[in-house]
């Protein structure tokens, strides 16, 4: 029962950053309202039993990658978007929520149909934190063991974004 | 106890306006946060399937995904910075060179 | 012992191959030397062969030699080899010595023409493929002849290929041609799949075993028939002989060669050589006889009004090997191959006094303005005379033994339509012979004034017979000089050699068939038929010539009156002509305007021509221009190529729009593409 309140609670703030996002002329406050969204995400994380994840949402997704957005928002002092003048804005107003609350019914109705919404998930185990799952130990052994090799390509991945980032945004001398 | 559908749900309308971001908004920074909204939404899927299946797979998909948006996202930007030094501008409707 | 025969054909190929690809630059001499000189090596050789073959024991006959296998699929297979008996040493004999005489003629008469070695290398291409026809071991290697020489008479009727009729006789002559051969590829096939193999030395006991197809028509006949299509076609028979007259636009020592004395008599040869299959095929035999009959008379009534010297030899000729064909059909092959070779000494030997006539004229080839010519050309004249008496089947020159003995063959076989016919189209040939020997020789000279030929020669129109290579016909003649500027003269001695040599030839080669009723011994007979013995194909077969088993006396008598009759109707001939050629040479004018339609149709040779023209011809050329050009090239196949470059076109035309340099319409592709992906997932989950 908890469970399902906070569910409801952190979804209305992650649906509530998200239409934010689009609804923002300026960049930043659609950054901040993205970290809103990610902030909330780990909450429900939390709430379905994954201690890493959530921890590794706030601490690289929120707290590195949205900070290089902001950063970079900052950097290049872009102002607010320019309303083009043949652009309807009641299209823009009523037309992305009516899609967006569309789509979420479209898939309630699926998922009400296919008997997803039979299968319960979370609860009182989940809530008070397992041993064995989800959290750094447990995932830790998955990924050093059986997917150690993606864990290296994505090293070397990273290694290459660097690499890239640093020559792409470099200036020419 | 939560039903796995509401989860699904909201991963939809989290997938949805990143949909829609990326397709109406004309900064170019903008674009680039609706693809990073898509991307948790997705993770929220994964983590939610975990959760049913009772296995760590979907979290270490999540860590991939996580992984790769970094990266992703780092490049992009200094992508938007080179462009930005010449064109002045992050109006992706001005950067139209290849225009016929 | 091999008698080594394939150094007969062979040789004439050498110096084919020697002119054509480098006489060119030789001197006129080297040209002639190679020509000739790899002509007598054959015909000397063949005189060798045939020294040898008389020594042979009958049980070496047939002499066969196998070179090498040529093909071999499956269970068929095809060699390269030599088939010597009577029949090919005779064929072979006449091919070589007639041939070579035609070679020495046309130094001469081509003297002045441009184009020279490669004339002398296409006539002595058709010597090989000629000679491969007649000495070949199988029917396949026959066919090579055939074609062969089918190949070079269109290259030699089309020699002065830049004058338009000269290039459409021929086209026409080989596409004719084509037409017959397409019937004995047939009779081919069917030999192949009936009995599994194309040698002649296999197929002969094969063939024995049938019995004569009295009552129904069975392989044999349909077999017969067919090699009757492919030898109407070669042999200028009813219904393909159309392409002979017009094949007059060659070289007069080609019409000799090729259309007179040896190609034309390829169908004769190759259904006496079939003889196993005639022999057993009654309908067959009865096609033959009768097209041959039907085609003799036809042809005779032409030749009564044509104007045209060559013209009137050449409806001769198809005329005399509708005699030839009569003869097998009633088999009498002995009598066929005998008056093979009589006609090809003196056909050969008219063609080739006509070509010094025309020669002598300068070029003329019309009747009606020649006359009076033996004064100017003597040798000719006389050469000629003696041809004239041999065609008309006047003793004792040789065409009266030949031609009596195909008509004997055929009363005493019991086709007495076909004999009547047959002894009438004789006084017609008779007629047709001494009208055209009246008006050329006799009478008074009709043709241009002798002294203004000299000054009158480059305004002369008349060289319809040189005017083919216009440029180097002018070049020549203005080089030469001497030719032509003078009033009708006689040819040079190269070519009256020739001329008298056939003219002996004509006198005393019928003296070889003397027939048992005149006292004679028939050498040729005797000599020739063991070759058409059911014997020669398995040994102790019953033979099948007629007319064997009835008593001599009764026989001979017979055979004396109906010769008489024989050699009457062609003294009424020569009476005819004689009265309206040379006694009242204005009577012929008025008769051809009192017969008016029936003169003209026989002047428009029955209008044959228009008719074919009509047709097969005409619907031909527009099936194949609309439906063939317009319809499937034009409109299938390049519509297809340039279509399928015009739909590339448009669809990347389409395409293009995606490029568009906009960036959020890149966008909108992506998600377009993400949710076509997406839903093709979740409707492959669903299923």
């Amino acid at each position: 029962m908890l469970a399902l309140v906070l569910f409801f609670i952190f979804a209305a703030l992650c649906v509530g950053g998200a239409i934010n996002l689009l609804v923002q002329k300026h960049p930043i406050n659609s950054a901040l309202s993205l970290i809103v969204v990610m902030g909330s995400l780990a909450l429900i994380y939390l709430l379905l039993g994954a201690e890493f994840v959530a921890a590794v949402q706030v601490i690289v997704y929120a707290g590195a990658v949205m900070v290089l957005f902001v950063f970079v928002i900052m950097l290049l002092n872009a102002g607010e978007e320019v309303r083009l003048p043949h652009e309807s804005r009641v299209a823009t107003m009523l037309g992305v929520p009516a899609l967006i609350i569309g789509l979420g019914i479209t898939a309630a109705v699926v998922s009400h149909l296919t008997g997803l919404d039979r299968i319960a998930i979370g609860g009182p185990t989940v809530m008070n934190g397992s041993d064995v799952f989800g959290n750094p130990q447990a995932v830790g052994h998955l990924l050093f063991r059986n997917y150690l090799l993606p864990f290296e390509v994505t090293s070397i991945l990273i290694l290459i974004a660097i690499m890239g980032a640093v020559v792409l945004a470099r200036r020419e001398e | 106890m939560v039903p796995l559908s509401y989860y699904l749900v909201l991963s939809a309308i989290l997938f949805a306006c990143g949909v829609a971001g990326f397709l109406i908004k004309r900064n170019i920074i903008t674009i680039f946060l609706s693809i990073e909204l898509m991307l948790n939404g997705v993770n929220l899927s994964f983590v939610a399937f975990a959760a049913q299946l009772n296995k760590l797979e979907g979290h270490i998909f999540v860590f991939f995904v996580m992984v790769v948006a970094a990266a992703e996202a780092a490049v992009g930007l200094a992508i938007i910075i080179a462009v930005f030094r010449t064109r002045e501008t992050l109006n992706v409707d001005r950067v139209n060179l290849l225009k016929l | 012992m091999s008698m080594h025969l394939w150094i007969i054909p062979l040789l004439p190929l050498a110096g084919a191959a020697v002119n054509g690809l480098l006489g060119k630059r030789f001197p006129r001499a080297l040209v002639n030397a190679i020509a000739l000189g790899f002509t007598a090596a054959p015909f000397a050789m063949a005189l060798w062969v045939a020294a040898q073959f008389a020594g042979l024991s009958p049980d070496q006959i047939p002499h066969i030699e196998r070179y090498a296998t040529w093909l071999s699929a499956g269970a068929f297979s095809a060699e390269y080899g030599m088939y010597l008996d009577q029949l090919s040493v005779i064929m072979m004999l006449v091919v070589t010595g007639v041939g070579f005489l035609i070679h020495v003629y046309s130094v001469g008469y081509m003297e002045h023409e441009g184009g020279y070695y490669r004339y002398f290398a296409y006539l002595n291409i058709f010597m090989f493929f000629m000679l491969t026809l007649v000495l070949a071991n199988n029917y396949l290697l026959m066919f090579v002849g055939w074609e062969g020489v089918g190949l070079a008479s269109y290259l030699l009727i089309g020699f002065w290929f830049l004058k338009k009729s000269a290039a459409d006789a021929g086209k026409k002559a080989f596409i004719t041609n084509r037409v017959g051969d397409f019937g004995f590829l047939i009779a081919l096939f069917l030999l192949i799949k009936h009995f599994g193999t194309l040698q002649y030395d296999s197929l002969w006991p094969l063939i024995s075993r049938y019995p004569v197809e009295t009552g129904a028509a069975g392989l044999l006949t349909a077999i017969g028939l067919l090699m009757l299509v492919g030898a109407t076609g070669k042999s200028a028979q009813i219904p393909l002989y159309v392409w002979l007259p017009d094949a007059m636009e060659g070289p007069t020592p080609v019409s000799a060669l090729i259309h007179a004395a040896t190609m034309v008599t390829a169908g004769v040869y190759m259904v006496a050589r079939s003889h196993l299959v005639f022999n057993r095929a009654p309908d067959a035999q009865m096609a033959v006889a009768v097209i041959g009959t039907l085609t003799a008379i036809f042809a005779a009534s032409i030749g009564i009004v044509q104007t045209d010297i060559k013209k009137v030899l050449a409806y001769s000729t198809i005329s005399q090997l509708g005699y030839m064909f009569m003869a097998c059909g009633v088999l009498d092959y002995v009598g066929g191959i005998f008056h093979l070779m009589t006609h090809a000494f003196f056909k050969a030997l008219l063609f080739l006094a006509a070509g010094s006539v025309i020669h002598g004229l300068g070029g003329e080839q019309d009747m009606r303005h020649m006359g009076g010519l033996r004064k100017y050309l003597p040798y000719t004249f006389w050469s000629m005379t003696i041809a004239t008496f041999a065609i008309a089947g006047l003793p004792p020159f040789a065409g009266f033994f030949s031609k009596d003995r195909i008509l004997w063959s055929a009363w005493s076989s019991g086709y007495h339509v076909l004999w009547l016919v047959g002894v009438i189209t004789a006084g017609m040939t008779s007629f047709y012979m001494f009208r055209l020997w009246f008006l050329t020789f006799f009478g008074k000279y009709r043709g241009p004034n002798p002294e203004t030929v000299a000054h009158g020669h480059d305004a002369d129109a008349q060289h319809a017979g040189h005017t083919g290579a216009v440029q180097d016909a002018k070049d020549a003649h203005a080089a030469a000089g001497s030719h032509g500027h003078r009033s009708p003269h006689e040819s040079p001695w190269v070519m009256v050699v020739p001329l008298m040599i056939l003219a002996l030839l004509s006198l005393v080669g019928g003296w070889a068939g003397v027939p048992h009723s005149l006292h004679g011994s028939d050498r040729f007979g005797t000599f020739l038929s063991p070759a058409f013995n059911e014997a020669s194909a398995t040994p102790g077969a019953a033979a099948a010539t007629p007319a064997e088993a009835k008593p001599e006396s009764e026989d001979n008598s017979t055979e004396l009156a109906f010769s008489s009759i024989s050699v009457g109707l062609a003294a009424l001939g020569f009476l005819a002509a004689w009265w309206l050629y040379y006694k009242r040479p204005e009577l012929p004018e008025r008769m051809a305007k009192a017969a008016g339609g029936l003169y003209t149709l026989l002047l428009d040779k029955y209008k044959i021509d228009e008719l074919y023209g009509a047709v097969i011809i005409q619907p031909l050329i527009l099936l194949s221009t609309n439906v063939f050009w317009k319809g499937i090239d034009q409109g299938l196949i390049d519509r297809a190529v340039d279509g399928s470059a015009t739909d590339a076109r448009e669809a990347s035309d389409a395409m293009r729009h995606m490029q568009s340099g906009n960036i959020r319409s890149y966008a909108g592709w992506v998600a377009v593409g993400a949710a076509a992906v997406i839903a093709f997932m979740v409707w492959r989950g669903v299923r």
